[in-house]
């Protein structure tokens, strides 16, 4: 039985977390990071604005879209928008990054369009987008899979002798599998220039974060030795400081970094999902007032730097890229059926051209 | 032309292939100081470098998981998995991202990798050291699935198998490491039979006896001993599981109207199964017996001293040569 008691759960909850920007919208100094944004001006926390408002719309259109029967899933994204943004933000277009399911947002900031977002969960391909084109594979479904490849990718940076840097994204659930662990090993050993971005959305499907670690995750980095910084994830400044700082250090050769971005799934793990057989709605009040985008929003509001027509013009682009999200969902049509037998192998393949042919002939028999 | 053994075989090709491609790397555990448990490195590390033949961490599913990132890099690795029975670490990351990627991303990212398996008994190993798990990759599309049985398949095949673009799982039969026989090391790949087909190894009328890895030798026994009592049999090298080549082995089937085949993997859904499945489909109407499986029992692999009541032999081959012909006095289980 566990021996944890109440208070080591509520001391791992509660540890600090590097903070830009409090729930009131208030900028706080951090002589550590504010080097990192000093180039944070009214305009470009404004563009973080927009791609915080335009994720989330582009998230709601999407999951409106599965309600609809358009699309057979989706796992929104809704309150983990600072962590995406701000983390994908930081990158350079040299950057690779490999991403679990949920990672909307970051796709977003790679150049990944609306349609392109959702081409997988409308069920006609396993991919959205060619990874070498926006330097981001595909979304990885199996949990904690992707560390393996980002280490690996790194490895061949540094064999490379680019300062490019694989950004590896997974959950606090992933922190649990052999494959993040033999990652932070590898990581460390060959001195991969990978970054470990957690998203500790505090939940694992049904499972709390305590159910995983008892611990805070990002000490677990050090076990491994590998430096590890605590963010708060709902902060899209202090997200974009401390990404920015890792990155930094991983790119002067210092080997791997780990960040645990501490927010919060605001909605189902996807679609299929009900979260009210497990979860409190007490809880999503406390998250509520530490909403990302409404946090910046107040800030910006405090300095002057968002009047209501710039906001409406904001909210208009969303509904945009919104608008544009739906009619190229609904104008993407099935593949053709023999489709599914390309690519399987760079070349020809004896069992499976047989299969094809074989499956072509029964097919053309329904051709009157 | 040079004689040598099969082990040496493919560490010339490893040696030629990391010669010829900067972007080739050996990855695996003890793969460098020591030249790997069966010295398939060896040298390797002190000629290429620790950047491109790599002592990794003691994590299979990392090997392979990082191996697919070096990949999608642009890198073409070869890992070594230390013995077949600790290949199942690495099972998720080679059947469910490894297999998957060409065609997930369609087509826009490949990955050519090798995986080395030293594979099957016969060497009074401990537990986990004697498996013969090909069945698992061979069923899993995606993986480009084979293995030898002679010097020169050692050196040529490992060699197409790293210039391959697509993932290729490659058993070594390890208690063959030290056949020798003669191999050309200067020959060019181009003029080498595609590694996917299978060959006719012996001439023979009467029975088909298809088998690959450690246990071509010992069908070559068998052809021999049934010659002596007037047998023909005719001895078909699979090489290649996956894909299977049917053409070869149904042109000779066609011809005997038997067929026995032999593989040391428990028989249950083994690639004997879908051989003779395959076979049956292909040449019904040609066949005078019942095809005959001879396998390793349904069991897990059993304590080194028993192994050879696990192991085909070249007795119970013959064995199943007389069934195939209809004259054994054994009755087969139903």
């Amino acid at each position: 039985m566990s021996t944890t008691t109440p208070d080591a759960l509520r001391a791992a909850r509660d540890a600090p977390a590097v903070q830009l920007l409090d729930e009131t919208g208030q900028r706080h100094p951090s002589p550590a990071y504010d080097p990192f944004v000093a180039d944070l001006e009214p305009a470009a926390l404004r563009d973080l604005y927009r791609d915080l408002v335009v994720v989330r719309r582009l998230d709601a259109e999407a999951t409106a879209l599965q309600r609809q029967g358009e699309l057979a899933l989706w796992p929104p994204l809704l309150g983990q928008e600072a962590a995406q943004v701000g983390s994908g933000r930081a990158l350079r277009a040299d950057d690779f990054v490999f991403s679990s399911y949920r990672e909307h947002a970051v796709a977003y900031t790679r150049g990944v369009t609306p349609t392109d977002l959702v081409r997988v969960w409308r069920g006609i391909t396993l991919s959205g987008w060619d990874p070498t084109a926006v330097g981001m594979a595909t979304p990885q479904v199996i949990i904690g899979a992707q560390t393996l490849h980002a280490t690996g990718y790194a490895m061949g940076i540094r064999a490379d002798g680019s300062d490019a840097v694989a950004v590896a994204y997974f959950g606090d659930g992933a922190t649990s599998e052999g494959d993040v662990a033999e990652a932070m090993v590898f990581a460390a050993s060959f001195r991969a220039p990978v970054l470990f971005f957690c998203q500790n959305n505090q939940w694992a499907i049904s499972e709390p974060v305590r159910v995983q670690s008892t611990g805070v995750l990002a000490d677990r980095a050090g076990g491994f030795g590998i430096p590890a910084i605590r963010v708060d994830g709902n902060d899209v400044v202090a997200v974009l400081a401390a990404t920015r700082s890792a990155l930094a250090r991983i790119r002067a050769g210092e080997g791997p970094m780990f960040i645990e971005a501490v927010t919060y799934r605001m909605g189902p793990h996807t679609t299929a999902d009900d979260p009210t057989r497990y979860r409190d709605a007490a809880d999503l009040d406390v998250w509520r007032e530490r909403d990302p985008i409404e946090r910046l929003a107040r800030h910006l509001r405090g300095r002057g730097a968002l009047d209501d027509d710039t906001e409406g013009a904001v909210r208009a682009e969303a509904d945009r890229a919104a608008a544009e999200l739906r009619a190229g969902c609904l104008a993407l049509a099935d593949p053709e059926p023999l489709s599914i037998f390309d690519h399987v192998y760079a070349g020809p393949h004896r069992d499976l051209d047989r299969q094809r042919d074989d499956y072509a002939a029964y097919l053309r028999g329904f051709d009157a | 032309m040079t004689t040598m053994t099969l082990g040496r075989a493919l560490t010339g090709a490893l040696r030629r292939s990391l010669a010829d491609d900067p972007r080739v790397v050996v990855m695996g555990e003890d793969v460098g100081a020591l030249g790997g448990v069966y010295r398939i490195t060896d040298g390797l590390q002190a000629e290429f470098g620790a950047e491109r033949v790599i002592d990794t961490p003691l994590a299979e599913s990392a090997i392979v998981g990082t191996a697919i990132g070096l990949a999608m890099r642009g890198f073409r690795p070869v890992c070594e998995i230390q013995f077949d029975g600790f290949v199942f670490p690495a099972f998720d990351q080679i059947v469910s991202q490894l297999a998957r990627m060409r065609s997930r991303t369609r087509g826009a990212v490949g990955l050519p990798l090798t995986i080395r398996i030293p594979v099957g008994g016969g060497i009074g190993a401990a537990e986990h050291h004697s498996e013969s798990p090909e069945a698992y990759f061979v069923h899993t599309p995606g993986l480009r699935t084979v293995t030898v049985a002679t010097p020169q398949d050692a050196h040529t095949m490992l060699r197409q198998a790293i210039a391959c673009d697509d993932p290729v799982i490659f058993f070594e039969p390890k208690r063959r490491y030290h056949v020798k026989g003669e191999v050309d090391l200067d020959a060019d790949l181009a003029d080498a039979p595609p590694f996917d087909g299978a060959r006719v190894l012996t001439m023979g009328d009467d029975v088909t006896l298809v088998t690959f890895g450690a246990l071509v030798p010992t069908a070559l026994d068998v052809a021999a001993v049934a010659a002596d009592e007037g047998v023909g049999v005719e001895v078909v090298d699979l090489r290649s599981l996956s894909p299977l080549d049917l053409d070869t082995v149904a042109a000779s089937v066609r011809r005997t109207g038997r067929v026995v085949v032999a593989h040391e993997a428990p028989r249950r859904a083994g690639v004997g199964a879908e051989l003779v499945a395959a076979i049956t489909e292909a040449c019904f109407a040609y066949l005078e017996t019942a095809p005959v499986r001879v396998t390793g029992h349904d069991i897990p692999y059993p304590p080194s001293r028993l192994e050879g009541h696990h192991l085909p032999d070249l007795d119970r081959i013959l064995d199943g040569v007389d069934r195939a012909l209809g004259r054994a006095d054994v009755e087969v289980a139903p």
